[in-house]
């Protein structure tokens, strides 16, 4: 069956199923960008509405811990290696990119290897790189840390600002002014960790939820499986992705967290302080974390003005209800880090509406 | 930012796997992989790094999903 055809089976299916008003949010920007891209939002019955969750790593990094990097990329004789997305994030005051305009030695790698690389070229220099990301990511940075460790590189050490998903999760299906009725779980963080720690969803809070890949299709089929636990009275952990994701998730990858990381209470910008939601290293792995080799600052959260980033991450507005957005606010000259990360909301909104032609503001 | 891609190994040294990631040759590290892989087996990829070793069957599922959703452009 084409595409085409397969979307419209399950159209009809979510049509049938729709009924009482049901809320969905879908956790992972990389579900938020095919959601925006595919026009699904605008196929489904008015009864079910998608809302965009805080799963885009970037955005919910608080501007105190930008804050603390860009002092760290204006240090002298430090190389602060980073993934392309953090370069335009806006701290309280300036960016990295403007940082490195002014001489800051600030560099783009797709893999922390690309970071081991820099320090291995930069003996007299001090490599850091920039730990953001979440389940999916953490483990690469993980196995830098002990690839440092075996080739000695003392001059490579994170800078730890990495976010775990479920604890956030437990916060918003308690949030009533959210009120989510099932949620769409972020495929590759499950590929992971496996589906036990999203159990509580459904086996304290009774709501469905479904493990879902990254096409059309698959969302559509997400929604149609959430409705369908609706329909069946049931609430579980289903997994849609199943071509990816196994129940046990991946075991290894898993344990490397566990073995270099410890969970700490983290802020998540917009959200505010979320308990055992972040990790830092562990204190057998301090010649690599940058927080005890620099005297970092410790700045305080900044809100800025007007910018409705952290209600967006909360799913409790949509893009379109900010005054900012598409006027003070764009890709090209970004407020909030909403607008900044490809897998922003806002910057998905902003990006796909304009080349639909409808009207974004 | 979470996004993984499903490649072939071409190639196993140590710790790294060279591998065809949708037509291109990449160089990717392993030591995230439990199990013990081999040329022509597929992997996830995300930054640099096999994530997990993938069902052929499944892998070529994903590969021709992405493949029908480029040629087609229908997205």
């Amino acid at each position: 069956m084409s595409i085409k055809g397969k979307a419209e089976e399950l159209l009809a299916g979510i049509r049938q199923l729709s009924g009482e008003p049901f809320k969905i949010m879908e956790v992972c920007g990389s579900h938020t960008v095919a959601i925006a891209k595919s026009g699904i939002r605008e196929l489904l019955p008015e009864s079910v509405q998608l809302v965009s969750g805080p799963g885009c790593p970037v955005c919910v990094t608080d501007n105190s811990d930008i804050d603390r990097f860009l002092s760290l990329a204006q240090t002298p004789g430090v190389i602060v290696a980073t993934f392309g997305d953090m370069l335009r994030v806006p701290g309280s005051k300036t960016s990295l990119q403007a940082v490195r305009a002014e001489g800051a030695d600030v560099r783009v790698v797709y893999s922390t290897l690309d970071a081991l690389e820099i320090s291995r070229q930069n003996p007299d220099k001090e490599v850091v790189f920039l730990g953001v990301g979440f389940e999916t990511t953490i483990p690469t940075v993980a196995v830098s840390v002990e690839i440092a460790e075996r080739e000695h590189l003392s001059n490579y050490s994170i800078l730890s600002m990495h976010k775990l998903v479920p604890p956030v999760l437990e916060l918003l299906v308690t949030d009533p002014e959210v009120g989510l009725d099932g949620f769409i779980n972020p495929g590759h963080v499950c590929s992971v960790l496996g589906t036990a720690p999203f159990e509580f969803i459904a086996g304290k809070y009774q709501k469905p939820s479904v493990v879902a890949g990254f096409e059309a299709l698959d969302i559509l089929e997400a929604i149609w499986m959430l409705l369908r636990q609706r329909q069946e009275k049931r609430a579980a952990v289903e997994i849609q992705y199943s071509r990816v994701v196994k129940p046990e998730g991946s075991p290894k990858a898993a344990e490397y967290i566990s073995r270099y990381f410890e969970p700490v209470d983290a802020v998540w910008r917009g959200i505010g302080r979320v308990p055992q939601s972040g990790l830092r290293l562990k204190a057998q792995y301090r010649l690599f974390d940058a927080e005890m080799k620099f005297d970092l600052p410790k700045p305080k959260s900044v809100n800025t003005p007007g910018c409705l980033c952290g209600e967006i991450l909360k799913g409790r507005r949509h893009p379109f209800n900010c005054r900012l957005f598409g006027k003070a606010c764009t890709p090209l000259q970004p407020v909030g880090p909403c607008m900044v990360s490809s897998e922003g909301s806002c910057a998905a909104y902003y990006r796909y509406s304009q080349r639909r032609g409808m009207s974004a503001v | 930012m979470c996004l993984a891609i499903p490649a072939k190994v071409i190639n196993i040294v140590e710790h790294s796997a060279e591998v065809d990631l949708m037509g291109n040759s990449r160089q990717v590290n392993i030591d995230l992989v439990a199990d013990i892989l081999k040329p022509g087996d597929y992997v996830l990829v995300h930054a640099g790094f096999a994530l997990e070793r993938l069902d052929e069957s499944t892998a070529q599922e994903t590969l021709a999903l992405l493949e029908e959703v480029a040629a087609k452009g229908e997205y």
